[in-house]
């Protein structure tokens, strides 16, 4: 019965959002937004990126394809989720229509040499902006800040914020960085797994109270059994600035596209991406954070 | 090699729960290998039966299922324990002890059926010639095969690393995790450990075979 309303939401939705605009970009599951409007012939300074973008028709863009609620491919092969979202926006502005995106799939290894190389124009992929990549990238945004957060069972009321799991078991990946975080400065048990998703069934199981790491990768979670799983709380307890990777020292385009954001975050654009994807589980939409222009 | 070096207090602490894993794994593994070798060869068919099917699924299922079924199944099923070492040594001696009870079911195989007979015509009853007779014999020849299969024990006890214990691989992963540069030192050092246990053990099968072979 609950699979089948899930199913009726699903379609309902899809339904009045191809009534309410165009049949065009419904992938068929939840997740998807329509077309942003796609600007009617901008013009933009000679030799700039955007010119060449604009007059190509086309853009490339580099996302995850396993992240689930911001940059997930299914199984008709278009990705969708926030960063996907986030794409679509920029590319409306520069007057490039969704399905004229080239999307290719950057994980993490190879984010920094595909900008590089010059394989993907932009790289929108859960991609946390650092000293170390700057270096080798420029970055515009932040477009959003991820963190590390608390999943734990639906029925668990006892934890909410990262102090309730002080002596408590809390599983996490081995020698990564949140690992680390909740144990040292928050006094947790770690029990150690080799991926985070070897960590649910301990945790269905309650043997260990919660699952820690960025909310991002926990709300994916959620999202696929949200009758088992929560979140502690929509707060955060680190900061991992999500930025938008391009060629190093491209100033002028990243300049743009950080206008863009604050535009997006002005005409209420930003917070219907948002809610299209990820808020799905991640209740409280953000709040465009600070651009930061350096 | 400085990763070795500065993570000694790391390694030290694996290779202490890897000791403990296998060595408390190895004594319940050999109780109850040798009962079930036992009632292998038993007179009551039901116990026949019983030590027949256990060996063979135990015997030819993956490790890694039998780790899953005691860390992920079991507690499903309500069995819950505080420790995951506990599901650790539940998999590793339940495991184990299917092999241990082929080897000395061999080494029982080996001696001369003439002595059993000799001990029932002066009397024994089954459990006499099986605990005097037959066993003080069949495991003194399988001292061998039953060393390989506790150092085959004390490397299988590497997969507990994947169900939530830290020994000694899971401090590897571990390092391996935060030192990205100097993964092949950091696998060395976890190797070095094993062999810390497993040639020792080696060397012991060769003084214990010496010291009560049978000649026959």
């Amino acid at each position: 019965m609950k699979a089948f309303l899930t199913r009726r939401k699903s379609f309902v939705v899809a339904a009045s959002a191809a009534l309410a605009l165009t049949l065009s970009a419904c992938g068929g599951s939840t997740g998807t937004t329509s077309d942003p409007t796609v600007a009617e012939k901008p013009t933009f300074a000679a030799g700039s990126t955007m010119e060449k973008l604009a007059s190509a028709g086309t853009i490339k863009i580099g996302t995850k394809f396993d992240q689930p609620l911001f940059g997930q491919v299914g199984l008709d092969g278009k990705p969708i989720g926030f960063d996907v979202e986030m794409g679509k926006l920029i590319a409306a502005k520069l007057g490039i229509a969704a399905d004229k995106i080239e999307w290719s799939e950057t994980v993490s290894a190879n984010r920094e040499p595909f900008i590089e190389q010059g394989k993907v124009d932009l790289v929108i992929a859960t991609y946390t902006i650092n000293d170390k990549r700057k270096q080798v990238v420029s970055f515009a945004g932040p477009y959003y800040e991820a963190g590390q957060a608390l999943m734990v069972n639906k029925d668990n009321d006892t934890i909410k914020k990262p102090e309730d799991v002080k002596g408590k078991k809390v599983c996490s990946v081995t020698g990564s960085t949140p690992a680390g975080t909740i144990v040292e400065k928050y006094g947790a048990v770690l029990v150690p797994a080799a991926t985070y998703s070897a960590c649910l069934e301990p945790l269905r199981n309650k043997q260990v109270e919660a699952i820690t790491t960025d909310n991002v990768i926990l709300a994916g979670f959620v999202d696929k059994e949200p009758d088992a799983f929560k979140l502690a709380s929509d707060e955060t307890f680190t900061k991992e600035p999500y930025g938008i990777g391009l060629k190093k020292d491209d100033t002028v385009f990243r300049n743009w596209i950080n206008d863009q954001l604050e535009e997006f975050s002005k005409d209420g654009s930003y917070k219907k991406a948002w809610e299209a994807t990820a808020g799905s589980v991640i209740k409280t939409a953000p709040e465009l954070p600070a651009i930061n222009r350096y | 090699m400085d990763v070795i070096i500065d993570n000694l207090p790391l390694y030290w602490e694996g290779f202490l729960r890897t000791l403990f894993l296998s060595a408390v794994s190895g004594v319940i593994a050999l109780l109850l290998g040798t009962v079930l070798a036992a009632a292998r060869v038993s007179p009551v068919a039901a116990l026949r039966g019983f030590s027949m099917t256990y060996v063979e699924i135990l015997r030819n299922t993956p490790l890694t299922i039998a780790f899953f079924f005691a860390a992920i199944v079991l507690p499903r099923l309500g069995v819950k324990f505080e420790q995951f070492e506990v599901a650790a040594i539940i998999a590793l001696s339940a495991y184990t002890a299917a092999f241990i009870a082929e080897a000395v079911r061999s080494g029982v195989n080996s001696v001369p059926v003439g002595q059993a007979e000799a001990a029932r015509s002066i009397g024994m009853k089954f459990g006499q010639v099986l605990s005097l007779i037959i066993l003080p014999q069949a495991l003194r020849t399988v001292i061998p095969p039953l060393i390989n299969i506790l150092i085959a024990l004390v490397k299988n006890s590497s997969v507990a690393g994947a169900f939530f214990v830290l020994e000694l691989f899971g401090y590897g992963r571990q390092l391996a995790n935060s030192n990205g540069d100097q993964v092949m030192a950091v696998l060395i050092g976890v190797a070095f450990f094993y062999l810390l246990i497993t040639v020792p053990l080696g060397i012991l099968a060769s003084t214990v075979e010496r010291k009560v072979a049978i000649v026959r």
